[in-house]
């Protein structure tokens, strides 16, 4: 459980647009690495390069390695299906499956798959995966009901009990909490502490206290200006980033001062 | 220093906006009703003064009095904005009732026609033997509902697949072309359909023939494009986060259309193909061609002529035996069972879509 990601010279384009240019790092297993950096410097389409999601949008593509413990995911033969299905994700905006329970919705990775479980087994993968996401409690007594009757914060945890019940690697999280109230963002940032245990997570914020809070590692990404692309300036320990970083830019992005 | 005083003060006597007041005038609410009386009154009188009484004369004429006299009244009372808001409802009621009032003649006068035959007998005989009175429908209500059945049989696939297709893997020229054709196909004139079904029957069958299944063939011609169109603009609807949230979870694309997409659209799918088959239920060029007419039950639609609606009322009008009435009355009442077939349909449609609505609760 939890694998290390390597980007290795990553460019990342939409159509003949270079939009993240260069990217190398390294994400350590069972650690939470957070991204940050102003809008549009490529942080977000960096995340969805990680699985693969990337390239769902017509015309996009990347070039460069990207390795999931040493093996590349953008080698040949690899299929995107099996990437993501080790790679995890929730998004910016919560999206249950609007035509499932609660109970469906969680275990829609194994449904979608056709993967037959016997009743206890799933029974017992949905509690596990419920109460990993620290949603159990409230939803037990209606886990036949839609999941789309959930508040925001509840059907955020949905989908994060969705991704970690088919057992990924890594877990990548997209601003998940920038639709949220800050008692559900708190929630979440519990949660987040506790999957470390497991999981390799990647986070994008916009929120530089959340980074503060929740990450062991912080990776900064900056533009020099609309059009160009967008490039990783420096990735080092949280602390050190949010204390004494080395770049002028760090520096002026995480006190505030910047543009 | 005394100039510069008096100068301010003119300035700001000059530059001081009115106090707006929240208050205005408002004509009392019966006030619309006592105008909209008052015209008819006034017109009514009018034109039986001048002797050029009529109804129709009467209801234009005083609807258009009523749609100045309230603008000026409301001008002078309540101002402009009030004044343009009355103005603009009027015009907007008195469209709505322009566009129904074809549709209450048809259903009066299709119904006030038709029920003298809608009885028992027309439902269980055919006009296998009959001149004159007697007889009835029997036949064409099976010959309808088995060549619309196989029509949206064959219909359905084609078109669900074809929008499936175009919305989640269609990119380029390819998808390009179908739409355009798509769109022609929506405007096809049905005599075309038929006569290509026509056409298409006589390579394998010789000139003449007259099939069922033709006429199948030629309905499923005009309702594939209706078919594509509104499962496209349903499939269309689904939000890209669902088909993501899928692929996120190591869903294939197919399994993710299977399982996510059409599930989450199949209301709209639904009750926008029975709106397809509602459509050409009612078709008559192309099967008076190719489905032809028979005067008894046929149940094979790969063999011989078969009977319909649409072409039953359509040639008992149209060449009606002596007497006539008996022959008038058959083709009004087979127009009320159309329009019963059709608004069943279209119940089904909203029954489907309710039954198959994403619940929220």
């Amino acid at each position: 459980m939890g694998k290390a990601i390597d980007a290795k010279n990553l460019n990342i384009y939409y159509g003949s647009f270079l939009a993240v240019e260069g990217v190398s790092m390294s994400i350590r297993p069972q650690t939470v690495t957070a991204l940050i950096g102003p809008s549009g410097c490529g942080k977000s389409t960096f995340l969805r390069s990680i699985n693969r999601m990337h390239e769902v949008i017509p015309g996009a593509r990347v070039e460069g390695r990207l390795e999931l413990d040493g093996k590349d995911l953008y080698g040949p033969g690899i299929d995107p299906v099996g990437v993501r299905r080790q790679i995890g994700m929730v998004f910016q905006r919560p999206n249950p499956f609007p035509t499932m329970s609660i109970y469906d919705n969680v275990i829609a990775g194994q449904r979608l798959n056709n993967k037959k479980m016997k009743k206890d087994a799933t029974d017992t993968l949905v509690e596990q995966s419920l109460r990993g996401a620290n949603l159990w409690n409230e939803v037990k007594d209606r886990l036949d009901k839609p999941g789309s009757g959930l508040s925001g914060g509840q059907q955020q945890r949905l989908c994060i009990a969705r991704a970690i019940a088919v057992q990924p690697d890594v877990l990548l999280m997209d601003e998940p909490c920038s639709a949220l109230d800050p008692i559900s963002t708190l929630a979440i940032e519990d949660l987040i502490n506790e999957l470390k245990m497991d999981y390799t997570i990647v986070i994008v914020t916009h929120n530089m206290q959340q980074a503060a809070r929740v990450s062991d590692y912080t990776g900064f990404f900056n533009i020099e200006g609309t059009g160009k692309p967008g490039h990783l300036v420096e990735m080092d320990e949280t602390k050190t980033i949010f204390s004494q970083p080395k770049e002028k830019a760090t520096e002026d992005y995480v006190s505030g001062r910047f543009g | 220093m005394s100039i510069d005083t008096e100068r301010q003060q003119s300035g700001a006597e000059v530059t001081a906006p009115p106090v707006p007041s929240l208050v205005r005038a408002e004509l009392p609410t019966w006030a619309p009703w006592a105008v909209l009386g008052g015209s008819f009154v006034v017109i009514g009188a009018l034109l039986a003064a001048t002797g050029g009484f009529s109804i129709g004369m009467l209801v234009v004429a005083s609807a258009v009095v009523y749609a100045v006299a309230t603008y000026v009244l409301s001008r002078v009372v309540e101002g402009g904005r009030k004044a343009a808001d009355r103005l603009v409802t009027i015009v907007v009621t008195l469209a709505f009732l322009i566009a129904l009032a074809p549709l209450v003649s048809v259903v009066v006068t299709v119904v006030g026609n038709g029920l003298a035959r809608f009885d028992v007998e027309f439902f269980n005989s055919s006009m296998r033997g009959v001149i004159g009175a007697g007889g009835g429908g029997y036949h064409a209500i099976v010959g309808t509902l088995i060549i619309t059945a196989l029509a949206a049989v064959m219909s359905i696939p084609v078109g669900l697949l074809t929008a499936v297709y175009l919305v989640e893997y269609g990119k380029g020229r390819l998808a390009r072309a179908i739409t355009f054709f798509v769109d022609v196909m929506t405007g096809i004139p049905s005599i075309v359909a038929g006569l290509f079904a026509f056409a298409l029957f006589a390579l394998f069958f010789g000139p003449g023939v007259r099939l069922g299944f033709a006429g199948s063939v030629a309905l499923s011609v005009l309702m594939i494009p209706v078919v594509v169109r509104a499962t496209e603009e349903m499939l269309k609807i689904v939000p890209n986060e669902l088909r993501e949230a899928a692929f996120a979870l190591g869903t294939p694309k197919w399994r993710t259309i299977m399982k996510v997409v059409i599930p989450t659209s199949i209301a709209g799918i639904a009750s926008g193909v029975t709106l397809a088959i509602a459509r050409v239920i009612g078709e008559t060029a192309p099967l008076l061609i190719v489905a032809g007419l028979t005067t008894g039950l046929n149940f094979n639609p790969f063999e011989g002529r078969m009977a319909t609606l649409p072409v039953f009322a359509y040639t008992s009008y149209a060449a009606p035996g002596v007497p006539r009435e008996p022959y008038l009355d058959r083709a009004w009442t087979a127009a009320l069972v159309l329009i019963i077939i059709v608004l069943v349909l279209n119940l089904v449609a909203r029954l489907i879509a309710r039954l198959f609505a994403p619940k929220t609760r």
